[in-house]
């Protein structure tokens, strides 16, 4: 393979870009979004002025989304190890044992801006690159999921924003064939110029068999495999990596364009090499495309790599080492290969007709060099762009504390539901957090048949893993996933907002019969340039670290997306959790809502203590957005509440299990009634407070509504006057009734059901 | 309606006396694990795997054709995938009194294929749909009007392009003949515009082919046959029924 050209340190370097002071260059500049102090270090490390393409290089891999620079003196503080880890942060995936030498590898990503300006294609090609990090590493992909946000359903961009991500997402899944099974979606005014959407894949694969992106082995040829590159999504990294204005909504050109069925032919040729052993390294093409791939994979190995731009697969004519350097072009890959395995890698390719190239060598040099036409059109060193790339402790500063204490801000809102009517908060709540089914509906659910619950049964999403690599003594294994986050918690308390995500999707888990194995973080922030936006950033990162300590649960990748801010006004902080758990047994996972009559249990902290701070109500009341405070976390009562809920599912006596989150006890009790169109008689005696109402409309955490099966309650109650910071209290019953019922209020069944069904902002 | 013997077949069983079944994978077939799955873990049967660019089905009973997006479905659903070099492998099987069961994707090949009549096309709402619906069976003389006689099947569908059309004389044929398989229905069997879900002639959800060997249908079989997934076991009526089709 004769890939380098013996003179190659003689080429002649095209001209470097012209850096008189003045407009032209101010412009250069700010398009690439260096900094005057980080222009002066690219020219430091050159030793000399850059030609475009080493600028256009520089700029994508030192922008926010490739280097984490603001981000990465912050994560470090996140607990990343535990005994199932297998491989943690710093991958294109994270991966966790789950049983024998199975394991699961996931990862959640954002697409928020590329989705705001072409909802369409934003998310689809978000899943799409989400499945390429899971699937580079010789994993099948078997689920995925999403968390989105809107602005006000009122919103003039809403109703057309969710119709499109819904149909990108639903479009490439489907396609592909990965059931999309689960995830979390709300709307809120923070999200007005600057939707959120935030794609998760979970895979399975062998612990022998992971794959990691390392170009070793100078000598080897670098393969291009998948689509030709075209000049799409050209600087989606550094658009990623700056703040909107809203004339914005106009730049389509830098949004890519996904193609589903190519994903799934790299899909199937992916794990078809892998498992051949015919590849040394392999790494989706991304962000920043090409360069960032060479530049990761290079860095990964401590080499260096050779590229010929005039070998790389085109759709267009006249692409310059600039475009072709910097396309977002989708569905391709970067391939370290042996020399003496090409051959046979072209065979087992052609059988997906995918096009495949050599376009490059691994060398010894430390230094990615790029040759286009003649051209020596890169020629820098790995390290300052991986390892050595820029990185600030930003000033952080923080926000003055909420205006209002919480137990005011409590009585405000408690006038404020006497003045507004109990039975029409309780509708506003059911229609804020109704029925999605009309997008669900969207998504295959059950490709792959192992779906047991999908994100219409309203908890969890449990999968029935059926592996031949799992413990032989686990025949109903499963897994089970969600991704979601309270932003209104965070807006008003940056570290328990964070924490309380982690908590969320831990007990969404446990209410699932599962036990949390490990988290995927996706956190997005406004603009860190503001200290306040990053104060956020850094408390929600202790937040997190807090719960995944105290929980056990580590996370083992994630992403950051920052400058979600459009005019200046930047999103609510968004660290969207994603987390996977084990079920030893799917027949024994319980029902989020109740297919007929039960009797209601809660389970919940023997201090009950309901808040409004964030709270549902709250909103719907129009109350303050930054007042009061959000529900107190007690460690050890949710722990223990967790594990109870293990051993009653364990047990088989549990039939029916929810986590009481938005809205509280009522809204979540009246959902379980009224989605299979029963009743509900609720009754939280002394828990409801002297008030009458906080119980049912205020917001706590680690508390749980639960049924057991016929036969069962004793036994259960037997077990819970064990508990020490728990207490299981009866509280009614779901019951063939036609009202929704609770202390001294009622509505029909048929309102509720209508509020909740009218739920979605649909065009 | 008379079905002709199966005899002109090569007898296909193999010396140990399994059935032997293909299915054809094309690029884009996204359900074909799903069959291989089902079908070894309910009824011992291991799929052979026949690649699009065959150009010779190997010594089979019957064949499947799986769900998925065969070439991206680009142009039309299953356009593509009928004008493959193994379909003409499988139009001369099905030519020879052959059993074929098409599946969603494989039921929009059936049509392109012209193997059964009609076309499938958007969904009325334009929308992809995926949720379970209950399905009567039509009255004809099939194993498969025979094995589902009187049932009301639950089972999911998920399809973007599952809204069967047929003209006026077609239907009639499809009708007097006795060729219509499955029709959506309540979840007790009746049948009208109210359980449609994507806008079908006559409520149609599968047909078989004149001799009763090819049965063509938009709901995933091979999706409902545990109880934990989903809570419907359906779908293994229907693969009986296939499997009954050539035994």
């Amino acid at each position: 393979m004769q890939m380098i050209p013996p003179a190659i340190n003689t080429l002649p370097r095209p001209a470097a870009i012209d850096e008189t002071p003045g407009p032209a260059f101010d412009q250069l500049q700010k398009k690439h979004k260096l900094t005057i102090a980080e222009y002066a270090r690219v020219k430091d490390i050159l030793g000399r002025v850059p030609t475009l393409a080493e600028l256009g290089v520089f700029s994508a891999m030192w922008s926010e989304h490739c280097s984490y620079k603001s981000s990465r003196v912050h994560l470090k503080r996140l607990p990343t190890e535990g005994p199932a880890v297998v491989v943690g942060p710093g991958e294109n995936a994270g991966v966790v044992r789950v049983s024998g030498k199975l394991c699961l590898a996931f990862k959640m990503e954002s697409h928020n801006h590329p989705s705001y300006i072409e909802p369409y294609q934003g998310a689809a090609t978000g899943v799409g690159g989400i499945l390429r990090d899971v699937f580079c590493m010789g994993a099948r992909p078997i689920a995925n999921l999403n968390a989105l946000r809107f602005g006000l359903r009122s919103h003039e961009r809403t109703p057309f924003l969710l119709e499109h991500v819904v149909k990108g997402i639903g479009d490439y899944g489907n396609c592909i064939g990965v059931p999309t099974v689960g995830g979390n979606i709300s709307f809120d005014e923070s999200y007005n110029g600057n939707c959120l959407v935030n794609a998760m894949t979970v895979g399975v694969i062998h612990e022998d068999h992971i794959f990691k992106g390392y170009a070793t082995g100078q000598g080897n040829i670098v393969v291009y495999l998948g689509s030709a590159t075209g000049r799409d999504g050209i600087h989606g990294a550094s658009m990623a990596s700056g703040s909107f204005a809203s004339q914005d909504a106009n730049s389509r050109s830098t949004v890519q364009v996904g193609d589903p069925f190519t994903e799934k032919l790299l899909l199937e040729a992916t794990l078809d090499v892998l498992d051949k052993g015919l590849v040394i390294g392999l790494q989706d093409m991304g962000a920043a495309g090409l360069t960032s791939s060479a530049f990761e994979m290079a860095g990964r190995a401590g080499n260096g790599l050779y590229l010929d731009l005039d070998q790389v697969p085109v759709r267009t004519t006249a692409m310059s080492a600039y475009e072709l350097l910097l396309s977002e072009s989708q569905e391709r890959m970067l391939m370290v290969v042996e020399p003496a395995k090409w051959s046979e890698l072209q065979r087992v390719l052609a059988k997906w007709q995918l096009a495949c190239t050599v376009i490059g060598v691994v060398t010894d040099t430390g230094r990615v060099q790029i040759h286009h036409q003649g051209h020596l059109e890169v020629d820098v060193p790995v390290d300052p762009m991986t390892e050595l790339a820029p990185k600030y402790e930003r000033v952080t500063r923080a926000r003055p504390a909420p205006s209002v204490s919480g137990p005011s801000f409590n009585q405000s809102a408690i006038n404020a539901i006497q003045v507004h009517g109990p039975s029409a908060l309780l509708l506003d709540l059911l229609q804020d957090t109704g029925d999605k089914l009309p997008l669900y509906r969207q998504y295959d659910r059950h490709i792959g048949t192992k779906t047991v619950h999908a994100s219409e049964s309203q908890g969890a999403a449990v999968l029935w893993l059926r592996s031949e690599w799992a413990d032989p003594g686990e025949p109903y294994l499963g897994v089970v996933a969600t991704a979601t986050c309270n932003e209104r918690y965070n807006r008003l308390d940056a570290t328990l907002g964070a924490a309380h995500a982690v908590l969320k999707s831990a007990r969404m888990i446990a209410a699932s019969g599962g036990q949390p194995l490990a988290a995927t973080d996706c956190l997005n922030y406004g603009n860190p340039e503001d200290p306040e936006v990053m104060d956020d950033f850094s408390r929600g990162v202790d937040g997190i670290s807090l719960a995944c300590r105290e929980l056990g649960v580590p996370v083992v990748s994630g992403n950051v997306s920052l400058y979600n801010e459009t005019d200046g006004h930047s999103i609510a902080p968004t660290p969207m959790i994603g987390m996977v758990g084990k079920v030893k047994d799917v027949r024994l996972c319980p029902l989020a809502a109740p297919i007929g009559p039960v009797e209601l249990f809660l389970l919940h902290g023997t201090k009950f203590s309901p808040e409004f701070g964030g709270s549902l109500a709250a909103k719907a009341l129009g109350l303050p957005l930054r007042a009061g405070r959000a529900p107190l976390v007690d460690w050890e009562q949710e722990r223990e509440a967790m594990a109870f809920l293990g051993e009653l599912s364990g047990a088989g006596h549990l039939a029916v299990a929810r986590d009481v989150g938005d809205g509280g006890v009522l809204a979540c009790a009246a959902k379980m009634a009224i989605v299979h169109g029963h009743g509900l008689a609720l009754d939280l005696g002394e828990l409801v407070g002297t008030d009458g109402l906080s119980g049912y409309f205020g917001e706590v955490s680690g508390c749980y509504l639960v049924a057991f099966h016929s036969g069962s309650t004793a036994a259960a109650l037997h077990n819970a006057n064990e508990l020490r910071y728990c207490a299981l209290t009866r509280v009614g019953a779901v019951k063939v009734s036609d009202e929704v019922q609770w202390g001294q209020w009622s509505l029909p069944v048929a309102a509720a059901r209508h509020a909740f069904s009218s739920s979605l902002p649909l065009s | 309606m008379s079905v002709p013997s199966a005899a002109s077949l090569t007898p296909k069983f193999s010396p140990s006396g399994k059935l032997r079944i293909g299915l054809v994978q094309f690029p884009g077939s996204n359900c074909d694990q799903d069959c291989f799955d089902v079908l070894a873990r309910h009824f011992g049967i291991k799929v052979a795997p026949v690649w699009h660019t065959q150009t010779e089905l190997p010594a089979l009973d019957a064949v499947i054709l799986p769900g998925g997006f065969s070439y991206g479905d680009y142009l039309r659903s299953g356009a593509l995938a009928a004008h493959s070099p193994i379909m003409i492998a499988v139009k001369d099987f099905v030519a020879k009194g052959g059993a074929v069961l098409g599946i969603c994707n494989g039921f929009q090949i059936l049509t392109e294929s012209h193997l059964l009549p009609g076309a499938l096309l958007r969904n009325s709402n334009r929308q992809f749909i995926c949720e379970y619906v209950h399905l009567a069976t039509a009255s004809g003389q099939s194993v498969y009007h025979k094995a589902l006689a009187g049932k009301v099947s639950r089972l999911p569908i998920a399809h973007g392009e599952g809204r069967f059309y047929v003209d006026a004389d077609g239907l009639k044929r499809l009708q007097d003949q006795g060729q219509i398989a499955l029709r959506y229905a309540s979840p007790i069997g009746l049948t009208g515009p109210d359980f449609n879900p994507n806008g079908a002639v006559d409520q149609i959800a599968g047909i078989v082919s004149a001799n009763g060997r090819v049965l063509g249908l938009m709901p995933h079989p091979e999706r409902a046959t545990d109880s934990l997934l989903g809570g419907s076991t359906d779908g293994l009526a229907v693969l009986e029924a296939f499997l009954s089709s050539f035994t």
